[in-house]
């Protein structure tokens, strides 16, 4: 690829970036189901436990990122009951993998995208669904053709805010992942790594531009985005 | 499904909140008002009769077809009940245009069970010139045609009104009491319609159930 020694980016920067943008959205793409799952239970259902659960989903926030990395560290490596089934059932290891990362970055964002698709499911009005099941829907349809067109912008936040903390993502990382330059080394990791290198400042200033590049880009993205949900919702109006 | 069952018949006990309401009747074909003061729990009747709230106990049949009866163990859900529901609220889909908010139960109805052709429904309410509007944008008497369009077009076979004129201002009321009687006298759906004002009771229907305060 000789164009990438032509262009303004490094091939080492080229590899950091792409690395990152793989690990956030893996992170995001495999975080957005399950918070999804935890939004609808905490806001819909009642059950007992149910403070322990929202307690629990929120802890990422509220723990030093070091402390989460750490019991990420006890939960997935391959010598505990967990790691271990993973890797014998799905051949999926963790510990020093750029997959590491990605699972690092998506319990840290879990718990912005749960509170997000949360507050926006709690806005859908009940009473519109149960419109449409007097109308013939079954709860599918009924999910799928109101709940979810109403509750989309909560989920657009929910990924811009997702994606947002996971290319952000460092102290659980480089506990949980490492900090290995090709495989776990994201754009926070690669600005640290050059920071204990004597002279070289140029190197910083380039990684900690390119990371003001990418997120307002993804400001810039999800403006246009939410602003285009927003034309197509307004344009039978008048 | 007999013919010649009843319309409505209707024995149930609901919880609501503390209060235990019991409701006993049997009414036949044509508009069965339920007449009470608000807070009677006249909604909560609807609801369950809809499937939209469980009765503690009881039984539920419309024209013969059992709805819900706790000893058999039968409960429908909705979707299978095939009322047509007029909501107090009106309950529009705020994100769909007034024609998918029509087309909403009319696509689900089999075709068979159309009993109301689309244009007839669309003539008889008189709102084929909302149909690109969005629900914010109609007046109260224009939202409430719609809502009694959608229940019609999505293939019932017996409707339920609550309070359709509660959200239209005086100078439409007499506009929405004349639709509901024509659709009273040609639609032949038994109609369950609860209301708090006697003149609008006595105007349109056929017997008065009385509901006093719980």
């Amino acid at each position: 690829m000789s164009w990438f020694s032509q262009s303004w980016l490094s091939p080492a920067e080229w590899e950091v970036l792409i690395l990152s943008l793989k690990v956030s959205g893996v992170a995001i793409v495999a975080a957005l189901p399950a918070s999804f799952a935890i939004a609808w239970m905490l806001a819909r259902w009642r059950f007992p436990g149910k403070v322990l659960v929202d307690a629990l989903v929120h802890l990422p926030l509220v723990l030093p990122p070091v402390v989460t990395g750490w019991l990420l560290l006890i939960a997935f490596s391959p010598n505990t009951p967990l790691g271990g089934f993973l890797e014998r059932t799905f051949g999926l290891t963790f510990l020093f993998r750029w997959t590491g990362a990605a699972l690092a970055a998506a319990v840290m964002a879990l718990p912005l995208m749960v509170r997000a698709i949360r507050l926006s499911l709690e806005a859908v009005d009940q009473r519109l669904e149960s419109a449409a099941r007097t109308l013939g829907a079954g709860p599918w349809r009924t999910f799928a053709t109101v709940t979810l067109p109403l509750s989309a912008n909560g989920i657009l936040a929910a990924l811009v805010l997702g994606l947002a903390r996971s290319v952000g993502e460092f102290g659980a990382t480089i506990t949980f992942a490492s900090n290995i330059p090709g495989e776990t080394q994201t754009l926070p990791l690669a600005i640290y790594s050059a920071l204990q290198m004597p002279g070289s400042d140029i190197q910083v200033a380039r990684l900690a531009g390119l990371s003001v590049l990418l997120s307002v880009g993804a400001l810039v993205l999800s403006e246009w985005l939410a602003r285009r949900s927003g034309q197509e919702k307004g344009r039978h109006v008048v | 499904m007999s013919s010649d069952a009843p319309a409505f018949e209707i024995a149930v006990t609901l919880n609501r909140g503390r209060l235990r309401l019991t409701y006993d009747f049997t009414a036949g074909p044509g508009l069965t008002a339920l007449f009470g003061p608000s807070g009677a729990g006249k909604t909560s009747l609807l609801d369950a009769v809809a499937g939209l709230a469980r009765p503690a106990e009881g039984r539920i049949a419309v024209s013969g077809k059992v709805l819900y009866d706790r000893t058999a163990r039968i409960d429908l859900k909705p979707e299978r009940r095939r009322c047509g529901y007029v909501f107090q609220d009106l309950r529009l889909f705020p994100h769909r245009t007034v024609r998918d908010n029509l087309r909403y139960g009319w696509k689900l109805a089999q075709a068979e069970r159309r009993s109301l052709g689309w244009d007839h429904t669309l003539d008889l309410l008189g709102i084929a010139p909302l149909l690109d509007r969005m629900p914010a944008t109609l007046s109260g008497g224009e939202a409430q045609r719609v809502a009694i369009g959608r229940a019609l077009l999505s293939g019932p076979t017996f409707l339920l009104m609550d309070e359709p004129l509660a959200s239209v201002d005086a100078a439409r009321r007499g506009e929405i009491l004349g639709l509901i009687e024509r659709i009273r006298s040609e639609l032949k759906l038994p109609i369950l319609y609860v209301s708090h004002d006697r003149a609008e009771v006595e105007r349109l229907a056929d017997r008065i159930i009385p509901i006093p305060t719980p």
